[in-house]
């Protein structure tokens, strides 16, 4: 896979529009990229930087930092169980041998029919609901092992229609219509803007 | 499983009947809808605040003593005024929760997005900048979700963007997301990331944001929670906030109070007026421990936080007495950990949690978290030598320098556990790292050297440095 698709591009130029500089847009066109193919490849990312005019080698060193950007491609979902304090104490670590015994793989690892890849991960804010997990980065509170497989199998069977492929996000983009923004302040301009001038009290006017 | 009687669509949430800033639209289904926000007096504070001199609203906040949410509790109207008179000056919003315990940006984030779109544009208004970006957690979509719909909604109805509510102000707000990575929350680090760069922190002087910060202009960058509770100050005005919680701490916050209590969730919670004690043993709170068991320590403020035990119970939930006892209340994040829990094992993963975390721009960092890490896994596979315990300290002084609770310290009455601590590191993430095992070590030696003569006997080794090789050796 590859080249972002003609759409794709259409919308990475409207998201390189929203930030003062282009390389701003990086992290944005890389999850773009994720969302298209499941992963990022590595033609996607030459054209990534071409659109924002940066090396390909920077595009993949911002791209190697972060965990949720992956090179190589991935199971259709990707489970995420957390085993940080607080899901630790409430079983998330036997969840996780659970798991790799379910699957099959060890953390990282992706099964055969390329449908799950697991991963232990570390807190993901619902450490009240412990132990828990997100598939692709869909919630799942208090699993127990008997919920794990219950959930496999719902997955494997293609039940679950609210959660997406891996590499989908939020299914909502933000939309900035160009004649409603106020317009993004590249960091060359300078002034303060037009409406605080005149809404500071006179001697506090520069 | 425990009882609990959560709001069942804000997961989490539990509806303490105390007084709330932050959490008032959390009970209503649809509290995330424009209509649902404006029905219950959304958006009201930003057109009473477009008629103010931005100077006023400035000073409300700051007369409220608005303390920063995201961890270090500095007070934000102070921050504000730290930016020089230069432009182009922009806001950014830290919606990258994730310090281990932490659970309460992404509640505010899918339950009211609306009302942290507010709380920036006021921020943004009050200091004359036009351009916010709303910086969330990768791994958080419907949080993202959540917020871009309210962001088009709030565009469409002429809310934000040109023209704010038919005046001459404008101001954007753009939503933007990480991509997993811990050390983005540290707000330099996440300029980097805005930036398009790998996440990795600048030296503070003389990177402070609100000098040079995102594109080396003038910066705010507040926490989530930081900005819900703007709409509501300046809609109800410095006094009356500052009749809630204590006089240095007035206000709430959002608590997430997990582990072996019987009623783990998210509260709010008066700031001051609670301890530790009614926190873990109320009936309007968490109900007591798990099967009645004893409360053997507790992380008052997230993975970061020195540990609490017992006798510290009755702290008020107030940053300043936290900090006096040696730690912090952070960014609200309690983990209650009962007397079943293995200290060994709860300070390792906590430690492993930096070491995988640590962004790899510093030595003492980078290399001593991991090995933090990997004597500590050993200790707790049955590998361990009498001497790592003096080890893991040691590395710890190299990370954080300061007096630290080795034996012989303790003998020489040295003051234990530097806090807050000090660094030979650019960000405080490494140091963070020491806190766990400074606290284990110090209130639990014994289950240390326990765990290895155990090992000893169990493995027919004898604690003794030059016979045992544990699969993963490491020397430091
Ligand atoms: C390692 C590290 C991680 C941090 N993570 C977060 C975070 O996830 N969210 C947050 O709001 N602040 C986090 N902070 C604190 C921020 O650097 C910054 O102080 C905060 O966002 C300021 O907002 P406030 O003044 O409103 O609290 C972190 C700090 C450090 C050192
Ligand atoms: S202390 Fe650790 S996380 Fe912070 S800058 Fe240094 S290496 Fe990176
Ligand atoms: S510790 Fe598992 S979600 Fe926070």
């Amino acid at each position: 896979m590859s080249r972002l698709s003609a759409a794709n591009v259409l919308l990475a130029k409207e998201i390189i529009a929203r930030y003062p500089r282009p390389k701003s847009a990086l992290l944005p066109l890389l999850h773009l990229a994720q969302e298209q193919d499941g992963y990022v490849a590595e033609d996607a990312m030459e054209h990534i930087a071409e659109l924002i005019g940066v090396t390909a080698a920077e595009v993949l060193g911002t791209c190697s930092f972060y965990e949720m950007f992956k090179r190589e491609p991935v199971g259709r979902y990707m489970i995420n169980i957390c085993t940080n304090i607080s899901c630790q104490l409430m079983g998330g670590e036997e969840l996780l041998h659970h798991a790799e015994e379910r699957l099959g793989v060890r953390p990282g690892g992706t099964t055969e029919d390329g449908m799950f890849t697991l991963e232990d991960v570390e807190c993901i804010a619902a450490c009240t609901e412990a132990p828990c997990l997100q598939v692709n980065y869909r919630y799942e509170y208090h699993v127990d092992n008997e919920r794990f497989d219950e959930l496999v199998d719902e997955l494997a069977r293609g039940s679950r229609h609210d959660i997406p492929r891996h590499g989908t996000l939020g299914r909502v983009r933000q939309h900035l219509d160009p004649e409603r923004a106020a317009g993004i302040r590249a960091p060359e301009s300078t002034g303060e803007p037009q409406w605080y001038t005149s809404r500071k009290p006179k001697e506090e006017a520069r | 499983m425990p009882t609990n009687d959560y709001v069942a669509h804000a997961v989490g949430y539990v509806d303490n009947e105390g007084p709330k800033i932050v959490t008032s639209r959390f009970s209503d289904p649809d509290s995330y809808t424009l209509d649902r926000y404006e029905a219950t007096g959304g958006y009201n504070a930003t057109r009473a605040v477009l008629q103010m001199n931005p100077a006023d609203v400035h000073s409300q906040v700051r007369d409220a003593v608005l303390l920063g949410r995201g961890g270090a509790g500095f007070p934000a109207g102070v921050k504000w005024g730290f930016m020089p008179p230069i432009w182009p000056r922009y806001l950014v919003v830290n919606g990258d929760e994730s310090e281990p315990g932490t659970y309460k940006d992404r509640l505010l984030m899918e339950r009211d997005p609306h009302q942290l779109i507010e709380g920036c544009l006021i921020t943004c208004y009050a200091l004359g900048l036009n351009t916010c970006f709303l910086y969330v957690r990768g791994e958080m979509a419907l949080a993202q979700e959540r917020l871009a719909r309210a962001l088009n909604d709030a565009y469409a109805a002429g809310y934000v963007g040109r023209n704010m509510f038919g005046t001459d102000v404008g101001i954007d707000v753009v939503l933007t997301w990480g991509a997993g990575a811990y050390i983005v929350g540290e707000e330099t680090a996440l300029i980097e990331s805005l930036e398009g760069n790998r996440g990795m922190p600048r030296l503070k002087p003389p990177f402070f944001p609100a000098a040079k910060g995102l594109y080396m202009k003038p910066t705010i960058v507040n926490n989530v929670e930081t900005l819900a509770n703007v709409p509501w100050i300046v809609l109800n005005g410095a006094d009356a906030y500052k009749r809630y919680g204590s006089e240095r701490s007035p206000g709430t916050r959002m608590l997430a109070i997990s582990g072996h209590v019987n009623r783990p969730g998210v509260y709010e919670v008066e700031q001051g007026k609670v301890t530790f004690r009614e926190l873990f043993y109320g009936d309007n709170y968490c109900q007591g421990i798990r099967d009645g068991n004893e409360l053997k320590m507790f992380i008052p403020g997230g993975g970061s936080a020195p540990w609490f035990f017992p006798e510290q119970l009755d702290l008020p939930l107030e940053a300043a007495d936290v900090g006096a006892a040696g730690s912090m209340l952070g960014s609200g994040a309690i983990v209650v950990m009962d007397e079943t829990t293995d200290a060994v094992r709860a300070c390792l993963r906590v430690v492993r949690f930096f070491a995988r975390e640590s962004c790899g721009k510093c030595t003492p960092c980078r290399e001593g978290t991991n090995w933090e890490e990997k004597i500590l896994q050993r200790i707790d596979d049955g590998y361990g030598r009498l001497e790592d315990i003096d080890l893991l300290l040691d590395i710890g002084s190299q990370i954080s320098p300061g007096n630290y609770p080795t034996a012989s310290f303790e003998a020489e009455g040295l003051e234990a556990n530097p806090f807050p601590p000090k660094q030979t590191t650019i960000c405080p993430l490494g140091p963070s790292s020491v806190a766990p095992i400074t606290s284990a070590i110090r209130r639990f030696r014994h289950e240390f050297e326990e765990k290895i003569a155990a090992s000893a006997l169990t493995n027919g080794h004898h604690g003794d440095a030059d016979h045992d090789e544990h699969p993963e050796e490491v020397s430091a």
